[in-house]
C-alpha cells in the first residue's frame, strides 16, 4: 500500500493558546506515574478496547474546552505536593490525538521545571510524516511515557480493542532505542489476556526494550460498568469477574515485573 | 542545696554536658545541650521481650472483657481519687518494668467527682454501679464540685445557649484537661530540688499588695509543693524515693511515669497528655547504652512498657460524654520528632523505638502519637514514620515550622488532640466549640431554635422573604455571631474560674513555670456547613421553606454553589472569614486571668452529635445530619480530588486558629501506591505538600471501606482495629453505630 503523506488537522486556538479537550482532572494521581501527579485525562480516542473503564472519554472534540494556560493554572497550586519526582501526567482518552496541545503544554511545564508524562495506549503512533517530527518533538519535552500493551497477540489485540498492535510494538521498540524511559502496563483481564502463554510471551517481549523502568499488573475492575449502562452502550465484558490475586501474583510473575526497579531511583 | 544532695545530683548528672539547666529549672536547655539526633533507618529496632508480649497480652485480654462488659469492669465507689489515694497496683509485677496505675487495679476506674458529683455518680450508674452516698452528700451538702460552682454562676441566658446545645460539650461538669506537665523536670532534678524553687517563687510573689490575683496565685502554688510532696508519697509507695534525680533511663522514665501519674490521679482531664519526651528519654537511654548498662533490647522494653502503661489510662464517663468524644479517649498524647529554633532536627531514636511499639504491641488508640513534621526531618524518618502510618493508621501529623513560628519556641507538646502547648510555661484554658451552622440558622430565624422554636438568642427581626438575599442575611449574620461570642465566652470564664476554684490542677503545674501565659482557648464546629450554607445564599438562589411558627426549617438552592473543599477561592474565603470575624468578635471581651484569645476547628468526634442537634441548612445538608468533622469539608463537596480539598482546608489562618485546623483524611491502599515503597512516597509527598501550604494537622487512615463495613459487621474479627478521627484515635469496634456509619460515609480518596 502505498504511503501517502497523513492529512494535517487544523489545531484549536483561542487568544493564540492551543486548546485542548479535556474530560476531568485529578490532583491526586499517584499511581499516573512518578511520584504524585496531577492528571488531566484528555477526551478522545479511537480503541474500543472491551474492558475501558472511561467509555465517556471515547468521542472526540468534545468536554471542557482549555487553553494549556488555563490547564497549567489549574495543576501549579498542587505543585508543593509533587516532590522530586512527581508533575503533570497527561492522560486519556488518547493523548496522542492531541498532540499540539500536548507538546504546547509540556514545552511550558519544562520551562518552570515540571515533570512531564504521557499515559497512552500508542495506537496513533506511525512513523508517517509529519506525524512522526511532531511526535518527536512531544517526546523531547516528555519525561517519562506510560504505555498500555493491551495484548502481545495482535489478533487478540484487534478483538479486545478494534485495532492490531503492530504499531503499538513499534512505538515500545523506537522509545527503546532512543532510550526514553517507560513505564509498561498491562491489564489482566479473565478470559481475554489472563493466559499463561500470552503473558509469557509478553514477559519475553517486555524483556527485549532497554527502557523499561517498571512494568505494572492493573488488575481488571468492574467500576466502569455504569457508564456503559448510563450510555446505553453494550458491555462485552458482562459475567467476567475481576482476576483473583493468585492469577495476579502470576501475571507478575510471568511479566518479571520484580526485575524492573528502575522506577525507584 | 546541701552538699551531700549536690553529690547525688552531681552523680545522676554524670556525662551530662553542663549549662543553663543545672542552675535554673530549663529542661529545654537540658535537652538542647544533650540530645543526639539520629539519622539512620530503623534496623536498629528491636521486637517485644517475652514480659512485654506476656503483659500486653494480659491487657489486651483485660480491655476485651472490658468491652464485652459494655466498658467497665471494676469502679471505685466509695475512694475519691488523689494523688495519694490508693496502695499500689500492679499489671504483673514481676514483669513490669515500669510501674504504677490509677487505682489499685489495672483498668479499674477511679471516683473523680471535683469536677462534678452528679456526673461522677451518673457515669457509675450508666455502668451499673452505685455511688457512695457518703460522697453524695460530702460533694453536695458539705462542700460542692466544680460544676455546682458555675450553675450558681452560670446566667439563664447561658444555660438556655448550652441547654439548645449552639455552644456545647462546655467543660463544666469534668475536668478541662489540656495542661501539659513538663513531666521531665521530676526525673532530671527530683521532687526536692522542684519544691525548691516553688519556695522560692512563693517568697517571690506579690511584694507586699495582696490582690486578688496574688491571693490565687499563692494559694496556688502552696497547692503544687503539696502536690509535689504527695508525688513522692506515691512513688514511695511503690518502693521509689523520686526526691532526687533519675541515675538511669529506667529511673527516668519511672520518676516521669510518677509525675503523669499523680496527674491522672488528680484530674480527669478532657484531655491528659504525656508532652514530649522523646528526646528527654532519649539522652538517658543513650547514656546507659554506652555506659554498658542497657542494651537495645531492653532500651526498647523500658519504651514498651512506659508506652503500655499510657494505653491504660482510662476514666469513666457518661453515656453523653461518649456520644461526644467516643471510644472513651484520654489523648494521652505524645509529641515526637520536630526541629529546633537552630534549625536542627530532634528526631533520635527514640522517636523511632515510640514508633516501635505500634509494631511491638499492635495499634492502639493510646498514647495519642503525633509527629511533629517538617520538611526538613530527615527523609529515613519521614519514609519510616509513613510506612507505620500505611500499616497502622495511628499517626497524626502536625506542621512543627507553622508552630515553632506561631510559639516562638521548639518546647513545645502537643496539649489535647492537636492543640499546641509550650510545655515549660504555657497552659491552655480548653473551651469546647460554639456551633456555626447553627448561627447561620438562628441569623434567619431571629434568634429562634430551629428545633423546637424556642427564643435561644436574641429576638432580631427574622428574614421573612421567601428567598434569602445575601446582603440582608450577611447584616444578621454578623450581629447573631456578637451575640454568640459573647455568651460563649462567658460561659467560659465562668467555667474557667470555677475550674481554678474547686478542680485546681496542682500536680501538673507544679511541673510548670510559676509564671504562666494562658492562652483561652475556643472552638468552631460546623465550620464547612456555614461556609457552604453563605455560599450558597450568596450563589445559589436559595429559598427557605418555613413551618407553622415561620421558622426556616428546609432550604432549596436553585443553581449549583461552589462549596467548600475544592481549592475554589469563592467559598473558600468565606471559610476564612467566618474564623477571623468570630475570633475578632470573642477578642472584644475580657478573658479569664489576662488570658490570650486562641481558636480551634476541630470537633473530635461530637460532629455527629452537633449534626442531630442542627436542623437543615441552606447548603443541602438535612435536619440530623452530621457535620464534616474538624475542618473538613462536607460529604460529597470534594469535586476536584483529595490534593484539593488540602489545599481549601490549608488556607484557614493558623495565626487565628492556634488551638488547631484539624483535617482528618481517609485513603485506600491502592490510591497511594501499587507497592509499600511508591505508598511511603506518597505520604510523605502529600504530608509536604500540605504542610509547604500551610496546613496545619492531618490525620491520615490507610483502609479499604471494605474493611470498615466488615469490622462493623464482625467486629470480633477486628478487636484492635484502629483508626484516626477528628484529632485522636479510636478502635472502631468502640465508636456508636451512628459514628460508625459517620466514618463509612466520609469521603474516601480512592482512584479507578
Amino acid at each position: 500500500m502505498a504511503k501517502l503523506p497523513l492529512r494535517e488537522r487544523k489545531v484549536p486556538k483561542r487568544d493564540g493558546d492551543i486548546i485542548g479537550y479535556v474530560h476531568s482532572t485529578e490532583s491526586f494521581g499517584a499511581v499516573d506515574g512518578p511520584g504524585i501527579r496531577f492528571v488531566a485525562f484528555m477526551q478522545g480516542c479511537n480503541m474500543r478496547c472491551q474492558f475501558c473503564h472511561n467509555p465517556d472519554t471515547w468521542k472526540k472534540n468534545v468536554g471542557t474546552e482549555m487553553t494549556t494556560s488555563e490547564l497549567l493554572e489549574k495543576a501549579l497550586p498542587f505543585r508543593h505536593f509533587w516532590g522530586d519526582k512527581g508533575g503533570i501526567t497527561l492522560s486519556g482518552g488518547e493523548i496522542l490525538l492531541q498532540m499540539e496541545f500536548a507538546t504546547e503544554l509540556f514545552t511550558r511545564c519544562k520551562k518552570l521545571g515540571i515533570n512531564t508524562c504521557l499515559d497512552t495506549c500508542g495506537q496513533p503512533f506511525t512513523r508517517r510524516q509529519p506525524w512522526f517530527d511532531k511526535f518527536k518533538k512531544l517526546l523531547d519535552v516528555t519525561d517519562i511515557l506510560l504505555v498500555d500493551i493491551k495484548h502481545i497477540n495482535s489478533d487478540e489485540h484487534r478483538k479486545l480493542t478494534g485495532y492490531r498492535n503492530e504499531n503499538i510494538l513499534d512505538l515500545c521498540q523506537y522509545l527503546s532505542d532512543i532510550g526514553k524511559p517507560v513505564w509498561i502496563r498491562h491489564v489482566l483481564i479473565p478470559e481475554r489476556t489472563d493466559f499463561d502463554n500470552y503473558l509469557t510471551e509478553l514477559g519475553a517481549y517486555i524483556k527485549t526494550l532497554k527502557n523499561v523502568q517498571k512494568v505494572e499488573v492493573l488488575p481488571y475492575h468492574t467500576m466502569g460498568v455504569h457508564k456503559y449502562h448510563e450510555m446505553g452502550i453494550d458491555y462485552k465484558l458482562d459475567g467476567i469477574e475481576p482476576p483473583t490475586s493468585e492469577r495476579v501474583a502470576n501475571a507478575e510473575k510471568l511479566l518479571h515485573i520484580e526485575d524492573y526497579k528502575g522506577y525507584l531511583n | 542545696m546541701k552538699q551531700m544532695e549536690r553529690e547525688t545530683s552531681q552523680k545522676a548528672w554524670d556525662d551530662f554536658k553542663g549549662g543553663e539547666w543545672q542552675s535554673e529549672i530549663d529542661i529545654r536547655d537540658f535537652i538542647q545541650q544533650n540530645y543526639r539526633q539520629y539519622n539512620g533507618d530503623e534496623s536498629f529496632l528491636k521486637g517485644p521481650t517475652e514480659d512485654t508480649t506476656a503483659l500486653n497480652d494480659e491487657l489486651t485480654e483485660i480491655k476485651l472483657k472490658e468491652r464485652a462488659a459494655g466498658g467497665v469492669l471494676d469502679a471505685d465507689t466509695k475512694v475519691v481519687s488523689t494523688i495519694t489515694s490508693h496502695k499500689p497496683g500492679y499489671l504483673d509485677k514481676d514483669r513490669e518494668k515500669i510501674v504504677g496505675l490509677q487505682t489499685d487495679k489495672p483498668m479499674k476506674k477511679s471516683l473523680m467527682p471535683f469536677g462534678g458529683i452528679r456526673m461522677a455518680a451518673d457515669a457509675l450508674k450508666s455502668y451499673g454501679f452505685e455511688i457512695d452516698p457518703e460522697i453524695t452528700h460530702i460533694f453536695t451538702d458539705i462542700t460542692k464540685s466544680h460544676n455546682q460552682g458555675v450553675f450558681d454562676a452560670y446566667t439563664p441566658e447561658i444555660r438556655r445557649a448550652r441547654h439548645y446545645k449552639i455552644v456545647t460539650g462546655l467543660p463544666d461538669a469534668y475536668g478541662r484537661g489540656r495542661l501539659v506537665g513538663d513531666f521531665p523536670r521530676v526525673a532530671l532534678y527530683g521532687i526536692d530540688r522542684l519544691v525548691e524553687a516553688k519556695l522560692k517563687d512563693l517568697d517571690n510573689y506579690g511584694g507586699n499588695e495582696m490582690t486578688d490575683d496574688v491571693i490565687q496565685m499563692r494559694e496556688e502554688i502552696s497547692e503544687q509543693i503539696r502536690a509535689l510532696n504527695q508525688m513522692k508519697e506515691l512513688a514511695a509507695s511503690y518502693g521509689f524515693d523520686i526526691s532526687k534525680p533519675a541515675t538511669t533511663a529506667t529511673e527516668a522514665i519511672q520518676w516521669l511515669y510518677f509525675g503523669y501519674l499523680a496527674a491522672i490521679k488528680q484530674q480527669n482531664g478532657a484531655a491528659m497528655s504525656i508532652g514530649r519526651i522523646d528526646a528527654f528519654l532519649d539522652i538517658y537511654l543513650e547514656r546507659d547504652l554506652e555506659r554498658g548498662i542497657l542494651n537495645e533490647i531492653e532500651a526498647q522494653e523500658l519504651i514498651d512498657q512506659f508506652t503500655m502503661k499510657l494505653r491504660m489510662v482510662s476514666f469513666i464517663r457518661t453515656p453523653e460524654y461518649n456520644s461526644l468524644f467516643s471510644g472513651n479517649p484520654i489523648w494521652a498524647t505524645l509529641s515526637l520528632a520536630g526541629m529546633g529554633l537552630d534549625g536542627e532536627h530532634h528526631v533520635t531514636k527514640t522517636a523511632y523505638r515510640f514508633l516501635n511499639t505500634l509494631s511491638n504491641m499492635g495499634a492502639a488508640p493510646e498514647p495519642n502519637i503525633t509527629l511533629l513534621w517538617s520538611k526538613k526531618l530527615p527523609e529515613t524518618f519521614k519514609r519510616y514514620a509513613a510506612s507505620v502510618s500505611v500499616e497502622s493508621s495511628t499517626i497524626q501529623y502536625e506542621n512543627d515550622d507553622l508552630m515553632v513560628k506561631q510559639w516562638g519556641t521548639d518546647y513545645y507538646a502537643i496539649a489535647c488532640c492537636v492543640s499546641a502547648q509550650p510545655v515549660a510555661d504555657g497552659i491552655q484554658y480548653f473551651g469546647a466549640r460554639a456551633n456555626l451552622a447553627k448561627t447561620v440558622l438562628y441569623a434567619i430565624n431571629g434568634g429562634k431554635d430551629e428545633v423546637g422554636a424556642a427564643q435561644v438568642g436574641p429576638a432580631y427581626a427574622p428574614i421573612t422573604s421567601e428567598y434569602i438575599d445575601y446582603d440582608e442575611f450577611m447584616q444578621k449574620l454578623d450581629v447573631m455571631m456578637d451575640w454568640l461570642a459573647d455568651v460563649y465566652v462567658n460561659a467560659l470564664n465562668t467555667i474557667h474560674y470555677m475550674h481554678d476554684k474547686y478542680y485546681y490542677e496542682s500536680a501538673q503545674l507544679a511541673l510548670k513555670d510559676t509564671r504562666l501565659a494562658r492562652t483561652f482557648a475556643t472552638g468552631i464546629s460546623g465550620l464547612s456547613v456555614a461556609a457552604d450554607s453563605i455560599s450558597a445564599i450568596k450563589y445559589g438562589h436559595v429559598k427557605a421553606i418555613r413551618d407553622e411558627n415561620g421558622i426556616a426549617v428546609d432550604f432549596k438552592a436553585d443553581h449549583d454553589f461552589p462549596k467548600y473543599g475544592n481549592n475554589d477561592d469563592r467559598v473558600d474565603k468565606i471559610a476564612v472569614w467566618l474564623v477571623k470575624s468570630l475570633f475578632t468578635k470573642m477578642n472584644k471581651h475580657h478573658l479569664y486571668r489576662g488570658s490570650k484569645l486562641s481558636t480551634s476547628v476541630l470537633t473530635i468526634t461530637s460532629n455527629v452529635v452537633y449534626g442531630k442537634n442542627t436542623g437543615s441548612t441552606p447548603d443541602g445538608r438535612k435536619k440530623g445530619e452530621p457535620f464534616a468533622p474538624g475542618a473538613n469539608p462536607a460529604y460529597g463537596a470534594e469535586q476536584n480530588g483529595a490534593l484539593a480539598s488540602l489545599l481549601s482546608v490549608a488556607k484557614i489562618p493558623y495565626k487565628y486558629a492556634t488551638d488547631g485546623i484539624s483535617n482528618t483524611f481517609a485513603v485506600t491502599p491502592s490510591t497511594l501506591g501499587h507497592d509499600l515503597n511508591l505508598q511511603e512516597d506518597t505520604m510523605v509527598n502529600m504530608i509536604d505538600g500540605y504542610m509547604a501550604n500551610s496546613g496545619h494537622h492531618l490525620n491520615i487512615n490507610v483502609f479499604k471501606r471494605d474493611t470498615l463495613l466488615d469490622a462493623q459487621k464482625h467486629p470480633e474479627k477486628y478487636p484492635t482495629l484502629t483508626i484516626r478521627v477528628s484529632g485522636y484515635c479510636v478502635y472502631f469496634a468502640d465508636l456508636t453505630k451512628e459514628q460508625q456509619d459517620d466514618v463509612i460515609s466520609r469521603t474516601f480518596h480512592e482512584t479507578m
